[in-house]
């Protein structure tokens, strides 16, 4: 029977079918961080249970890590005590850890692929939604919740029931300074924030083809965004070519067999979806959001919708526009800006920091506008320094920090105030994510570095020539 | 896992879509490293102003509002994985939140936490809106047995899915780890392969 490249890898995962479809799943790896691991260590212990596969469990420090004077102990009591107690946890337990301090520390979504720890055709869950990341391999990976981690930590399996199916193919050219972060945005928002629940998405189609690994992973990180428990692209020789050589990457002999399993996962021509969509990859613009969800985006040039979109309550789109104080109808561009943050699980990683490099080189952040560049790993930051792009960064006034989560969530210092504007890369622009009281506008690298410069939303694309 | 069986009680309706775990629970407090205490500060940026005053317009502030069924506008539990939303709502006294639909992880997460989401249609979603707003005191009986919600006050009643897993489970008060715990030789037979 056709099936597509979901199937064959969750089937060749599943254990055991139990009563009600729920399926026990094999998990190939499981990525752990400070936040959502300590109940589950402390569930282990009550139980007197060790983690049953350690060597297929990884641990770094990242959502509460600060971004400067990473050397010192962590100043706030709290964030120190959480870091300190996956440290031990690890320890106790014989998980491997990259903490604060050892070279590859850094976002675990960044960090889980550059290592090559993330391979095509496996299972990789971990206590975190952005787990789709990993999905850019043509892998399953999803994020579980505390009860679940400490599931794979005493199985390495969880139990679930298979999601639906859907296929989203994005096909065509993207126009000069349209990225991978904008493809999502609009995707997003022309599917909601629900549209995808219950679904696990296949992304395909040229213009995702033609995407590097950077931007792939930046796709299915979003994907979570839609309501979709995770995405997933073909792994084809870009994949390939990304993780040979990587740390953790078969070698020789070992190589050649997963590289036969892998080339054959992608779709058969004949398999079926329970939903498709399909977009042109020119109808898309550099994308903002304007609203309290990632569904509220639209491209730059374009004004805020007069009402709440079809199915939604005019109450709840009302509280957004109110906590953003912006009007229906309104264009956002000249939108006065106060805060960019470059980083994030979805863009924090070579390419977004070569792009907005490349944009603001040779220019000033406006005077009004604090400007934060943050690396999604130690290793990303080494190259960024290499490439000489941190003296590019601080020349033009951003701030280069060290790697971690960072004011995506604002766990540690790095908030954004009350009122203030961000134009950030990261993936939800909730109330209060950022900060309490703040207001985010999630953006590209591209979008986010030219914003810095003008000091209020510009049209990335009529900037083509600082492009090429 | 607390077992779940019936409950009869008021609700606290909350007629907003798209709640995402970060309004439940923000980032801030999630740097607990036990699962207790949360329920304080569950709404916490709805629920109290700048200098951790109530707000008075939000409903957990209203003594009209009291029960164990929070009641809310559809994709309730969208955004982060984090459980902390789940402990939050169940240490805050909630035993069932209703809605037109749940975010897949928050569902998953309300379950293993002895949590029922309840999932009724947009139309039995605006009577039950409708039945708070007529009288804050009506009453609601959720019997997972059956599967079934009941607006007291007028007897109607709607049915809801539930995985007959997670079902027995939750009736038992059991979770999935002793479950899995007991297939462990399976899980090693299917490593071997």
């Amino acid at each position: 029977m056709a099936k597509t490249l979901f199937d064959k890898i969750w089937d060749r995962h599943v254990v055991k079918t139990i009563e009600g479809d729920q399926q026990i799943l094999y998990i190939d790896r499981h990525f752990i961080h400070e936040v959502t691991s300590p109940q589950a260590f402390a569930g282990l212990r009550e139980r007197g249970l060790p983690v049953f596969r350690p060597a297929q469990t990884i641990a770094t420090a990242d959502h509460n890590v600060p971004t400067i004077n990473q050397h010192l102990p962590i100043e706030e009591p709290l964030s120190r005590k959480q870091v300190d107690a996956l440290t031990q946890n690890c320890a106790e337990f014989g998980v491997n850890l990259y903490g604060l301090g050892h070279k590859y520390q850094g976002i675990v979504h960044v960090i889980g692929p550059e290592l090559g720890i993330t391979q095509p055709g496996m299972t990789i869950v971990c206590g975190d939604s952005h787990t789709s990341t990993h999905g850019a391999f043509g892998g399953i990976a999803f994020g579980i919740g505390t009860s679940q981690v400490e599931q794979v930590m005493a199985t390495q399996c969880v139990l679930q029931r298979k999601p639906q199916k859907m296929r989203i193919s994005v096909d065509g050219e993207l126009a000069p300074g349209v990225v991978a972060k904008d493809i999502i945005l609009y995707i997003i928002a022309q599917l909601g924030v629900g549209g995808g629940t219950g679904y696990f998405v296949e992304y395909a189609g040229s213009a995702i083809r033609d995407l590097s690994m950077e931007g792939r992973m930046t796709i299915c990180n979003m994907s979570i965004e839609m309501g979709a428990r995770g995405g997933l692209i073909a792994p084809d020789e870009t994949t390939f070519d990304y993780v040979k050589g990587r740390e953790f990457a078969p070698k020789g002999a070992d190589w050649d067999k997963q590289l036969a399993y892998w080339q054959s996962l992608p779709t058969d021509a004949e398999a079926t979806f329970d939903k498709e969509y399909n977009f042109r990859a020119e109808d898309i613009q550099p994308m903002v959001t304007y609203g309290t969800n990632p569904g509220m985006g639209m491209g730059v040039a374009a004004q805020i919708p007069k009402q709440a979109k079809a199915g939604e309550s005019e109450a709840t789109f009302k509280k957004s526009l109110a906590y953003m104080d912006v009007q229906p109808g309104q264009s956002l561009l000249g939108q006065r800006i106060d805060y960019v943050f470059i980083g994030s699980c979805t863009n924090s990683r070579m390419e977004d920091l070569r792009m907005a490099a490349a944009l603001i080189e040779g220019q000033k952040v406006a005077s009004h506008v604090k400007a934060m560049i943050v690396p999604g790993s130690q290793q990303i930051a080494l190259q960024a320094q290499a490439e000489g792009l941190d003296k590019v960064f601080i020349a033009a006034g951003f701030e280069f920090r060290q790697a971690g989560c960072s004011a995506c969530l604002g766990m540690n210092e790095d908030k954004v105030p009350a009122g203030m504007y961000c134009v950030s890369t990261s993936n939800r622009n909730f109330e209060g994510r950022q900060g309490p009281g703040a207001r985010t506008i999630l953006a590209s690298p591209l979008t986010a570095a030219a914003a810095a410069i003008a000091g209020e939303i510009v049209d990335v694309s009529k900037q083509v020539g600082v492009l090429a | 896992m607390q077992a779940f069986t019936t409950i009869k009680s008021t609700a606290i309706p909350l007629p907003i879509e798209d709640v995402d775990t970060d309004q439940i629970i923000p980032a801030r407090f999630l740097k607990a490293t036990t699962r207790e205490g949360f329920g304080d500060n569950l709404f916490c940026d709805w629920r109290f102003d700048r200098e951790g005053q109530p707000k008075k317009d939000f409903v957990l502030n209203n003594p009209t509002y009291r029960g164990e069924i929070l009641v809310a506008g559809k994709n309730f539990g969208c955004g982060s994985s984090r459980e902390h939303a789940a402990w939050a709502i169940g240490d805050y006294g909630l035993r069932v939140v209703v809605s037109s639909f749940f975010a897949d992880i928050f569902r998953g997460n309300a379950l293993n936490n002895g949590i029922l989401p309840v999932v009724v249609s947009p139309d039995f979603l605006d009577q039950i809106f409708q039945a708070i707003e007529q009288d804050p005191g009506a009453t609601f009986t959720v019997s997972l047995e059956n599967q079934s919600f009941q607006i007291d006050a007028s007897g109607t009643s709607t049915t809801f899915d539930i995985d007959p897993y997670k079902k027995n489970c939750l009736l038992k008060g059991y979770d999935d780890i002793d479950f899995l715990l007991s297939q462990k030789e399976e899980i090693e037979a299917y490593e071997k392969v």
